[in-house]
């Protein structure tokens, strides 16, 4: 159990949380449904200006599903392709203080995938592999881009879903990207950057400070922009640190106000998008049901993950180490913890990070207790408790066409959902949309498991070894970025399969649900009758709920009984392997 | 819509994104925060008669019952490889550090015989760069700290509890002390003879 503590810090966060949503979600709203908003006289001139390099008759003409499509992939090569150049070259491009060659091609192509995808896997240690030019020019800035893409796109299918013309116009791909980086983006930045700074976030162009330490010897302390990269990394639910220990590391999560910000900046748009959502398709109350049943399951996430990390480990025990909180010490299992945030604000900000997407950690999950790990890599197999910039809610709206087809089927009404009927093709665009995920997980963890080079790279044996595998494929198929961390993925096998799996997890999941999006909105609208199966009711959503555990427990169970579950109950058989 | 004018669409639209999220934005932040805030901005850096003697935010190794430890770093607390050891809850070689850690803090201060130590006292932490202790780590070590400098138990106890960090609005974190700040003032009340 926890302790009271525990309990409240996380209410109080998720409510806060919750609360800035309702307002956000409005704003967003505004922004994509193309209404004014007080912030137009500051940004209307920069959008303009931007409009204009890209060329007007571009940012002006509508566009069906298949043209904002080809539009993200096109702008998504580019930049991915731009990231790779950059990384292969820093030892010839300015801002390297430390002299870091170039990336080699594996890594590169891996780190470019990465970025471009929103992922934000990181088989390299940000401190001791990139220049600061390629912390800014080829981290920073995707960061901005793909979670922007990530964003549009999910206002693309929700355009699509309440569509009148038949889907003819989704709105414009260049428009929407430049909205949501001015409005939803870069301006929070600006301004949030100088609070992480004011809590002792570095941002110079310095490459390292020398310090000659008090009982002697030399300390390298290397830093750079790490707090304008921090705020967009959170903001964008990106995850990708500036450093290896990610925001375990002081400089990027110095105290615990960064702490509390950074998990508030990660769930921000997630939330605020259902709220948007509701607006934008004219069915708040289904929003309200789908934002319950996501908050349902990240509470009962949270509390299950600080209570196992608090109660500790027998082998923590049996080290004469004081297992309960209290008496001026943290207690639980801080292996890999940072004193500032104790169990709760661990776990809390790995939780919310597994999420939301983001995969940005300030504790190392290798190290977390059988459940608390088992958490997070559940959070991802589902990967719809609210998740990152649209995917999340698409995810969740998918598996919704599925329990509206099911409880169609149950109590033989034809399946509807908003208005539209669920016929062959959208239940086919569905499956693979969600087939795609499981696919992309098990099969290159089990080809990783019986090869040599998959298996010489973990850094724990037995159980926790096939966990640290699967975490690794589950974390860049839901485009997550965490880690088990003991697994060392700079090798060219993990490169170009984690990379394959994030490029797939990514474009190949959009493109599925644009189609169904499109598929949908081609429809005619069917007027809701005495006869409709009502998606908005508490009763629907504790069935979707359902059908959401259902489908994620057929698909994950064996993996996760023979990793952290058979982990479990090997720790409390006072097993060490 | 032409392929070639579509693609140079991407062209530009690419660089001009980059152009300001990948370049003027972490520039025009380096300038603001430069001027706002140049302590924090450059690395939080401690300065003694002139010299860094490291940041404030940064773990640094401390030997021998003089000086407050701070936690155990698998990275030998160097800023250039920052990480943890990424050991498993039923680890073997976790438990092996664990128990030697354990035993030889038990072996140089026999008055931890039966004491549940503090839990981060020999757990290592996640950035191996940890800059603080709980409290209760650190009223542990004043014990033999007051004896090796000859100080009163109830000065060391007053120093811990004037650099004592408590939880944001009493609930938010943990309380803690940074080992540096700790060490620094422990250099003033009683400083080293060389």
């Amino acid at each position: 159990m926890m302790t009271a503590d525990a309990f409240w810090q996380i209410v109080a966060i998720v409510l806060i949380a919750a609360s800035l949503s309702v307002p956000f979600g409005r704003y967003l709203a505004h922004v994509f449904m193309g209404e004014r908003t007080f912030l137009d006289p500051l940004l209307d001139p920069v959008d303009r200006l931007l409009y204009g390099i890209i060329g007007p008759a571009q940012t002006s003409r509508p566009m069906d599903w298949k043209d904002y499509a080809v539009h993200m992939l096109l702008t998504n090569v580019l930049m991915g392709v731009l990231i790779y150049v950059i990384l292969m070259f820093q030892g010839h491009l300015p801002l390297n203080p430390l002299h870091f060659a170039g990336v080699n091609p594996e890594l590169a192509f891996n780190t470019a995938a990465s970025f471009i995808t929103n992922t934000n896997w990181q088989n390299y240690g940000g401190e001791s592999t990139l220049s600061l030019f390629s912390q800014t020019a080829a981290i920073t800035f995707p960061m901005f881009t793909s979670a922007a893409t990530g964003l549009v796109v999910a206002v693309a299918f929700f355009r699509s879903l309440a569509a009148a013309d038949g889907g003819r116009n989704l709105g414009n791909f260049y428009r929407d990207f430049v909205r949501a980086l001015t409005r939803v983006f870069l301006l929070p930045c600006l301004i949030l950057t100088p609070v992480l700074v004011w809590q002792g976030s570095p941002e110079t162009f310095t490459g390292q400070a020398i310090a000659h330490l008090v009982q002697g010897g030399l300390q390298h302390i290397p830093m750079g922009p790490v707090a304008s990269l921090e705020v967009i990394k959170h903001l964008g639910t990106n995850g990708g640190g500036f450093f290896n220990a990610n925001s375990a590391h002081p400089f990027e999560n110095p105290t615990i106000i960064t702490n509390v910000l950074e998990m508030l900046l990660m769930m921000l748009t997630p939330m605020s998008l259902v709220v948007a959502f509701g607006r934008m398709v004219r069915n708040p109350r289904l929003a309200r049901v789908i934002y319950g049943v996501m908050a349902i399951m990240l509470m009962a996430a949270l509390f299950i993950a600080v209570s196992a990390e608090q109660g500790g480990t027998p082998v923590l025990a049996g080290a004469g180490v004081a297992i309960v909180h209290g008496g001026g010490q943290p207690g639980g299992n801080m292996v890999g913890k940072e004193v500032r945030f104790g169990n709760t604000q661990s776990a809390m900000f790995d939780t919310v990070s597994t999420a939301f997407t983001t995969g940005t950690v300030n504790s190392m999950l290798d190290s977390y207790t059988p459940v608390g790990g088992m958490v997070s890599l559940v959070l991802m197999m589902l990967n719809c408790v609210f998740g990152g910039k649209g995917v999340g809610l698409i995810n969740f709206l998918i598996y919704g066409i599925f329990a509206v087809f099911i409880a169609g089927l149950m109590v033989g009404r034809t399946p509807e959902f908003l208005g539209k009927k669920i016929e062959k093709r959208e239940i086919l665009l569905a499956s693979l949309a969600l087939l795609v995920h499981p696919l992309i997980i098990l099969v290159p963890a089990a080809w990783s498991l019986m090869a040599p080079y998959g298996v010489s790279a973990l850094g724990n044996t037995s159980m926790h070894g096939l966990t640290e595998v699967i975490y690794a494929f589950t974390s860049t198929a839901a485009n997550n970025g965490s880690a088990f961390a003991g697994l060392s993925g700079n090798t060219p096998w993990y490169n170009i399969a984690l990379g394959v799996v994030m490029l797939i997890g990514r474009y190949v999941s959009i493109i599925f649900m644009l189609a169904l999006g499109g598929s949908l909105a081609a429809k005619p609208a069917v007027s809701e009758t005495v006869g409709t199966l009502r998606t908005d009711t508490l009763l629907f959503g504790t069935f979707w709920l359902a059908t959401i555990l259902l489908v994620g427990a057929l698909t994950f169970l064996p993996a996760l009984v023979l990793g952290p579950i058979a982990e479990y109950f090997a720790m409390h058989a006072h097993l060490v392997s | 819509m032409s392929r070639l004018e579509s693609f140079a669409t991407a062209v530009r639209f690419t660089l001009a994104t980059w152009i300001l999220c990948g370049l003027a934005y972490p520039a025009i932040e380096v300038a603001i925060n430069q001027v706002m805030f140049p302590f924090q901005a450059n690395g939080s850096l401690v300065q003694v008669s002139g010299k860094i003697v490291g940041s404030r935010l940064i773990g640094q190794r401390f030997l021998g019952a003089r000086w407050f430890h701070g936690r155990p770093s698998v990275v030998n607390d160097d800023p250039l490889t920052s990480g943890g050891s990424n050991l498993g809850p039923m680890s073997r070689r976790l438990k092996q550090h664990l128990i030697q850690r354990s035993m030889r803090l038990r072996k140089e201060h026999p008055g931890l015989r039966g004491v549940r130590l503090p839990s981060d006292m020999i757990t290592s932490s996640g950035s191996g760069l940890d800059p603080d202790i709980s409290p209760a780590n650190a009223y542990l070590q004043a014990r033999w700290i007051a004896r090796a400098r000859g100080l009163p138990s109830d000065a060391m106890d007053q120093l811990i509890a004037r650099h004592l960090h408590r939880p944001l609005l009493g609930l938010f974190g943990e309380p803690y002390v940074n080992v540096l700040t700790l060490n620094l003032a422990l250099m003033k009340t009683s400083p080293e003879v060389h």
